[in-house]
Parts: structure tokens; C-alpha cells; sequence
């Protein structure tokens, strides 16, 4: 195994240009905390950005932040903490749920648009990402986007980039906008609704100018007895107290809702982020996203064909975290058999290699959204050579 | 003014004009095809109005069905099509050639579905802007993109340019308001592209295209974030001696943790221009204005204003007025979005979309007067504070060509001056075809290069708004 570890985005050029004629294909590396997501691969080579590292550009007052792709999450966090700021959109660990070691990067965010409960409210990794510097499949370095949040000179390759999972080049550089942190949070919690009053509860308050900042239910038996569904308030603390006041009126058929503060009801909402609950278990995992009023169907649909099943619901309903069994196809075709006649899509993000290489971890693709698929990792990659088949085979 | 070049019109083409329009004939209703020349006139420009072109025929399907089979045939035939919206591009991007045909979507103006409990809207592209936020304001709801052109802009061109607006400082711009399209490419194949869901199964197509100008292809409906509005909104004026002080106002403001819903900055000669026309009670004694808006319930704007009273009472505010009514309220804002319409009154204008970084306001303001002035003229200046998206108004009189050319060189000047200070060149209305030979002021060739390979994923040979976007020379077909 040769791991490449550049220290400058000209060494990262020379690496892939040393691959190009040989067609030598490269896994691409941040921490190493999220491997699993994908499809496996079998690779030789692997190009990490340990060696790129540093907050380039920070100017709280424009509420931007830069960072070489291979700077610790945790350190952009702690830098913007400081200054009183925050990442808009809550990225989620994956340690827990693949039960890895090592620091997660924020170029990994960028490129797998990871994001986490308040995604509903204040966009996904790929709203708040507003500018990248890359290495393409040429060995070229370029950028697109920048450090200013309203930008709309040329194509948007921001966006494509972030969630192509490194299939379409190596980041060097990523730009953020940030957000102030809240002043005060506070969770409202109701208990022991069945999954469709959770999400209809979850549907109300999102529709209500009380600006949920996160909103989930659990089921009952995933992490207590009792099915819990729970909003969380952001905002100066005389706006939690007169909105958590009117939302429990406006929610007042759902019962009377408990009020959480602190370090519990903060671990609460990272193990949601994370999908904690699905930690250290042999089952598969899925990643639905669709319609939040479609989500308890699907998962009712779905616990009927694989019993056993347990699931939870993010993003006011629209995501839904599945574990099932992870044999046979873990559960694929009956999955994408449930979305069907409700749109959205399925996503295996836990499972073992053998299952990953033989099921579709991806949604498959209308086939012209394949052939555009197709044609655009090629503009980036011609020879193939980042992270291909991550995705979808041959991509 | 004759400075933007066109490509030259393939004279195959033109020779071909009657066969191509029988052919077209073919394919729509017959009120759907526009081929006289005085109905042909009114899509000959849009707001960029110095610059026209007489289309080869336009064609305004009610379909997507005719909007693919259009698409279909002129690939066939080799012909470029120019998608349209409203025609209100400030940037020349619904400009056609004399060799395309104009695909409008404009009577595809229907609101299909309203889904209040997934807070979605089902809309064609030809749907206005407002329209949008009007079908669902009954319910408290809105959809949050607000362009000044917001009564006339479709969503079909807001989803091309990625439109902005005076509330994107909270609620983002287009792209992050829009779920799903449906798309007609260019072999006619019709697409969904996301949908009521969040985030993509794939590549982030959507993304990709929010923000192309018409050049992947022709979205024909879309599904949008509705947002439920808050309890109330209240816009206040604060006046401050000079800019340099209202800047460090915004900046301090943002400092503080306080992200107010829209932080509007308007110098001297806009605050008259706009209190001339709107009579909106801006204060007439001051350097520089903020429009700062807050929402929520009395009491929490109440106390969101009490802080950022005291912030800018840091920076040296002499005014600050509040609205005591809704009617007051929408004077301010009309007052601001009309800015552009009300200095259209007083002389000619080009209008610039360049978008700093805010720490540089002070030099970049100095420096555009600077500009303006080397020129022999005037600039009125409006803009994004929260943002740093410039809107300064180049006057002059479209009379005297001279002027006129000289107006078009200060707006480039500015527009690369916000490049130099880590900006970009446009922040909101597109590049178009008035920026399009600035782009290698901010790419450079490999950065241009791989966007035009990744256009010619979706239009290997240019058909698509040709003229617009990327330079003339030096373009990648694959």
C-alpha cells in the first residue's frame, strides 16, 4: 500500500500526474473515519490529505472560514467556538456507527455533504460550502466559488463537487459560511406518540414561524421505553422562553411537552446526529431521504417485509435512519421497493464489503441522469483514477 | 454601445429560416409560434436593453412535452435555442442571436401543487416570482428569493441566474430553495431532478443546475422550499454621517450573533434618488443608510432592535427610524427596490452585480467613487450589506456613445476591482453576456476549462445560449 502525502497543492498535482498514464487508480483520504461509506474498492494507492492542513482565512465579522481539506474538524469547530460561531449545518460523526478512530476532516465534509439535524432548518454541508480548490483528473488545480457567499459567476461546481465523495478529484481547500452560535437552546419533548402523529407533530411545528431549529422522533425501544419526539429552540433566551411557550400551545393536542436543558439533552441530539443507536451492532444501515410525511410509511412499509427492522426519524420526518439485518441484500430490494411510489431515495451506509459490492449503495439513476453521471465524471477524471466505483460502477 | 461581441450568425441558418419554422410549425400550437417581425420585436432584449438581437422565431410551449420536442428538433437542425424566463435578465442572459430560437416558458404559468405540511410548492417555470409567495401567503406561508424584479421575474430564470435578494442574508438565495426540476435536455429527454425530498441520490445535479443560464437545458417545473413566515417584520432605517460607519455597523451587528432577515446599504445619491421617487421618509441629512430588518413577534423585535440600536449607536447612527405601520413598512421597501427603476427616471444607468468581501467596503467604496469619477461620472450606490453584494449605478446618457462607453468601462473597472479584493463578478444577476469577457479576470484557463466540460456533458456542440457566460475564444466542446 503506498499512501502519497502532499504537503503543498503542487505535490498533489505531481501525484495524480504520476497516475494518469499508468490509469493507477487512487483512494482518497481524510481521516480515514468514513470508509465505509460507498461501495468498496480494492486500491493500491491512496492520496491523503493529512499533509494539508490549517485554517487559511478566517474573518468572523463576514462570517466566512477556509481550511486546507485536511484540517481535524474538531479544530474548525474549536477555532469558530471561539469566536463565538458555528458551522450552519451540524455535521455528523460517522465514528460511532462504523466504529473508527481518527479525526475527522472538513475536507470529507465537503466532499460528502455531511450534515446533521439542523439541516432542516439551515440547509445541508453543500449550502453553507462556498468555495473549493481541487486537483482534477489532469493534474490541473482548480477552483471554483470563493470566500463571498453570494456568488454566481459561472457554473455552480461547487455543489457537484460536494457529495461526489471524491470520484470527481482531490480537495485541497475548502470555504465555509458560518453562522453565530445561539445564545440559549432548549428541547421540547413529548412522549409516546406513534410514529405518524411524531412526524404530523414534527410537520406542525416545522410549518409554525417558531423556527425549529432540529426536529426527530424515536420510536419507542430505541433509546428508552417510550417513543420521544423532540424540537430544539435556538435563539436569545427571551425568544426560547415565548416561542417554547407558543409552540406548546399550538402543539397542545400532543400533549404537554417536557423541557430539556444541558449536557443530556445534548448528547441526546449528537446520538441522533450520529446515528448512535445503531452503534456496535451487526445490522445494516440505510440512509432514506424523502418526503417527511412519507417517512413513517415507508418505515411502516418496510417493517412489515423485514421484521426485525428499527428505524428513527430526522429532518421533521424526510430522514429516516433504518437499521435491518445485513444478510441476504440487507434489505435492499424490499427498500427501494417501498420508496418506489413515494419518490425520494435509499442510501446503504453500514453494511459488509461483500453486501456493498453486490447491492446498490446508491440509488441506481434514471438512464439519462446515469449517462450525465457518466459524462461528468469523466470531464473531472478521464482516466478513471479517483475513487472510482465509490459510488456506482465505473464512477 | 457595441462593445460585447455576438457570435456571427451561421448564415446556413438564416438561409434556412422558412424550412425551420415549418418545422417548428409542426411540432406546437399555432399561437405558440411567433415568427413576424413586430411580434418577434419584444423578444429581441431584456433588461440589458443596449444590446438586441432579432430571434430567428420564438416559440412559447405550454408543455413539456413541446418544450422537448422544440429542443429535439432545433438539435436536430443544429439551431441554438435561447431559453427565457420574464426577460428581465439584467446581464443579457435572455439576449438571443439571429440564428436561435427563443423557448419561452412564460405561458407555462401554472401553480400545480401547494403541499403545506411537507412545506412544498409544485410550480411551472413560468410561474412569477410573487406569484408563488401570492398563493400561499393566505396560509402564512411565502417563498423566500425575493429579486427586485420579483413581480415579472419567472421561476424558471431565477432558477437559471440563481437569483438572489434583499433576504437571502437569512434564507439563502435560489439554490438553497429549490428541491427538485424538471428539465428538458437537449435531445428532448425529460428529466426529474430531485423533488420534495432533501439532498441528492447522486451527484448534486441540482446544484449543477441552479445558476447554468439556460446552457444544460430548459426546466420546466420546479418544487420549492415554502417557508412560513414570521409573526411579523419590521424594517428600520438607520442613518450614519459617512459609509465607513455604517459598514462597521453590519460588521459589529454580525459580530454580536445577530443575523437580522435583510441589512441594506444605500450611499447619498441613492438615499435622494429613492426618496424622490418612493417618499418613504428616508432621512435626507445622512452619508449613508441601512434598511435592517427583524421578525419575529413585537416583543422579540422589539428586543432584536434594541440591541442593534445600541451597535450602531457605537458607530455614530444620527437616525434611526422605525416603521409604525404595514404602510410604512412597505414604503421602505419600496423605496429600496425601486431603486433601480427610480434612477432610471433621472438619467440612464448600467447596473453592476460585483460581490466583495464586507471587510473591504471602505477602500472598495472610495475606490468605485474614484473610478466613477475618472470617468466623468456620477455612481449611486445599493447593496447587500450582510452580503457584500454591490449594486452601484453607473449614470450616464444612453444618447451620447461616447458616455455610454465610458459607462461600460467604469462598471468593468469596478467589477475587476472586486475580483482584486477576493470578490467575484457577479453576486446575484449572472454573467450573461455583459460579463462574460471578464470571466478569465476570475478563472483561470484550467478553471474555465473544466466548467465548459462539464457544460458539454449536456451540449457537446453549443447549442444552448451560446453567446453567454464563457468567453467567445478558446471554448472546450468535451
Amino acid at each position: 500500500m503506498i499512501i502519497h502525502t502532499p504537503t503543498t497543492e503542487a505535490q498533489a498535482c505531481a501525484v495524480v500526474k504520476s497516475v494518469i498514464d499508468s490509469r493507477v487508480p487512487l483512494a482518497l483520504r481524510g481521516g480515514g473515519t468514513r470508509h465505509g461509506l460507498g461501495r468498496p474498492a480494492q486500491v493500491a494507492s491512496t492520496l491523503s490529505s493529512a499533509g494539508l492542513t490549517g485554517i487559511t482565512l478566517y474573518e468572523p465579522a463576514e462570517m466566512v472560514i477556509a481550511a486546507r481539506a485536511g484540517t481535524p474538524l474538531a479544530l474548525v469547530q474549536e477555532t469558530l467556538a471561539e469566536r463565538g460561531q458555528m458551522l450552519p449545518f451540524e455535521p455528523m460523526d460517522h465514528r460511532a456507527l462504523y466504529g473508527t478512530e481518527g479525526e475527522p476532516t472538513i475536507g470529507a465534509v465537503a466532499a460528502c455533504n455531511i450534515s446533521g439535524p439542523r439541516r432542516i432548518n439551515a440547509g445541508a454541508a453543500r449550502d453553507s460550502l462556498i468555495g473549493i480548490r481541487m486537483v482534477n483528473g489532469r493534474g490541473e488545480m482548480i477552483k471554483s466559488g470563493g470566500r463571498v457567499m453570494k456568488n454566481v459567476t459561472g457554473l455552480d461546481l461547487v455543489k457537484l463537487v460536494s457529495g461526489s465523495h471524491g470520484t470527481l478529484g482531490f480537495l485541497t481547500e475548502v470555504t465555509f459560511r458560518v453562522l453565530p452560535r445561539p445564545a440559549a437552546l432548549a428541547t421540547l419533548q413529548w412522549r409516546g406518540l406513534s410514529d405518524a402523529q411524531g412526524v404530523a407533530l414534527l410537520s406542525k411545528a416545522l410549518g409554525s414561524p417558531f423556527e425549529p431549529m432540529a426536529a426527530a422522533h424515536l420510536p419507542g425501544g430505541l433509546a428508552g421505553e417510550e417513543a420521544v419526539t423532540l424540537l430544539r429552540l435556538e435563539n436569545f433566551p427571551d425568544s426560547i422562553e415565548y416561542r417554547a411557550g407558543e409552540l406548546a400551545l399550538l402543539l397542545g393536542e400532543y400533549g404537554v411537552p417536557d423541557r430539556l436543558e444541558g449536557e443530556g439533552v445534548a448528547a441526546h441530539w449528537r446520538d441522533i446526529r450520529d446515528a448512535a443507536f445503531f452503534a456496535g451492532t451487526g445490522e445494516a444501515v440505510w440512509r432514506l431521504s424523502l418526503k417527511p410525511t412519507d417517512g413513517a410509511k415507508a418505515a411502516a412499509a418496510i417493517g412489515r417485509m423485514l421484521p426485525g427492522a428499527r428505524w428513527f426519524y430526522d429532518w421533521g420526518g424526510g430522514l429516516v435512519w433504518l437499521a435491518v439485518p445485513a444478510d441476504g441484500d440487507a434489505g435492499a430490494a424490499a427498500i427501494r421497493t417501498a420508496l418506489k411510489p413515494l419518490g425520494g431515495h435509499a442510501t446503504l451506509v453500514r453494511a459488509p464489503d461483500a453486501v456493498r459490492a453486490a447491492v446498490d449503495v446508491f440509488q441506481p439513476l434514471a438512464e439519462p441522469l446515469m449517462r450525465v453521471t457518466t459524462g461528468i465524471k469523466k470531464s473531472f477524471d478521464p482516466a478513471g483514477i479517483f475513487e472510482t466505483g465509490r459510488m456506482y460502477a465505473g464512477i | 454601445m457595441s462593445a460585447i461581441a455576438f457570435p456571427v450568425p451561421d448564415a446556413g441558418i438564416l438561409a434556412r429560416r422558412e424550412s425551420i419554422v415549418a418545422g417548428l410549425a409542426g411540432l406546437v400550437a399555432p399561437q405558440a409560434l411567433i415568427t413576424s417581425d413586430d411580434e418577434r420585436r419584444p423578444y429581441e432584449t431584456d433588461a440589458l436593453t443596449a444590446y438586441r438581437r432579432m430571434p430567428l422565431a420564438v416559440v412559447l410551449p405550454s408543455t413539456t412535452q413541446e418544450v422537448a420536442a422544440v429542443l429535439r428538433y432545433c438539435r436536430e437542425q443544429g439551431v441554438p435555442v435561447v431559453p427565457r424566463g420574464s426577460g428581465t435578465s439584467l446581464s443579457g442572459g435572455a439576449i438571443p442571436q439571429e440564428d436561435a430560437v427563443v423557448i419561452g416558458v412564460s405561458k407555462m404559468n401554472r401553480i400545480l401543487e401547494i403541499d403545506y405540511a411537507n412545506r412544498v410548492a409544485r410550480v411551472q417555470a413560468g410561474v412569477t416570482n410573487l406569484a408563488v409567495t401570492g398563493a400561499v401567503s393566505a396560509e402564512g406561508f411565502f417563498y423566500a428569493p425575493d429579486p427586485s424584479s420579483q413581480l415579472a421575474c419567472s421561476i424558471g430564470g431565477n432558477i437559471g441566474m440563481n437569483s438572489g435578494g434583499a433576504h437571502c442574508l437569512k434564507y439563502g438565495v435560489t439554490t438553497n430553495n429549490v428541491l427538485g426540476v424538471t428539465l428538458v435536455m437537449l435531445d428532448g429527454s425529460i428529466v426529474e431532478i430531485g423533488g420534495a425530498h432533501l439532498d441528492s441520490p447522486g451527484y448534486d445535479l441540482l446544484g449543477l443546475i441552479n445558476g447554468s443560464e439556460g446552457q444544460l437545458g430548459i426546466v420546466t417545473e420546479a418544487t420549492v422550499r415554502i417557508l412560513r413566515s414570521a409573526e411579523g417584520a419590521r424594517p428600520v432605517l438607520f442613518g450614519f454621517p459617512i459609509s465607513e460607519q455604517a459598514g462597521a455597523a453590519v460588521a459589529a451587528i454580525i459580530g454580536a450573533g445577530i443575523i437580522p432577515v435583510a441589512m441594506e446599504f444605500m450611499d447619498k445619491p441613492a438615499i435622494e434618488i429613492c426618496e424622490a421617487f418612493a417618499k418613504a421618509g428616508y432621512p435626507m441629512d445622512c452619508g449613508a443608510l441601512l434598511i435592517i430588518e427583524v421578525e419575529g413577534s413585537d416583543e422579540e423585535m422589539d428586543a432584536q432592535l434594541a440591541r442593534i440600536v445600541a451597535i450602531a449607536g457605537e458607530h455614530g447612527v444620527t437616525t434611526v427610524k422605525e416603521s409604525k405601520s404595514a404602510m410604512e413598512a412597505a414604503a421602505i421597501w419600496k423605496g429600496r427596490k425601486s431603486a433601480f427603476g427610480a434612477t432610471g427616471r433621472i438619467a440612464d444607468y448600467i447596473c453592476m452585480d460585483g460581490t466583495i468581501p464586507t471587510g473591504q467596503l471602505p477602500y472598495v467604496l472610495r475606490r468605485m467613487d474614484e473610478i466613477v469619477k475618472g470617468y466623468g461620472l456620477r455612481v449611486a450606490n445599493v447593496f447587500h450589506a450582510g452580503d457584500g453584494n454591490l449594486h452601484p449605478l453607473i449614470l450616464y446618457n444612453c444618447n451620447d456613445p461616447v458616455e455610454a462607453q465610458k459607462a461600460e468601462d467604469a462598471g468593468m473597472d469596478i467589477l475587476k476591482l472586486c475580483v482584486e479584493v477576493g470578490g467575484c463578478l457577479t453576486g446575484e444577476h449572472g454573467v450573461g453576456i455583459e460579463k462574460r469577457d471578464l470571466m478569465t479576470f476570475q478563472f483561470n484557463e484550467a478553471d474555465l476549462a473544466q466548467q465548459m466540460r462539464v457544460r458539454a456533458v449536456f451540449d457537446e456542440r453549443w447549442l444552448l445560449n451560446p453567446a453567454k457566460v464563457f468567453p467567445l475564444e478558446g471554448r472546450v466542446a468535451a
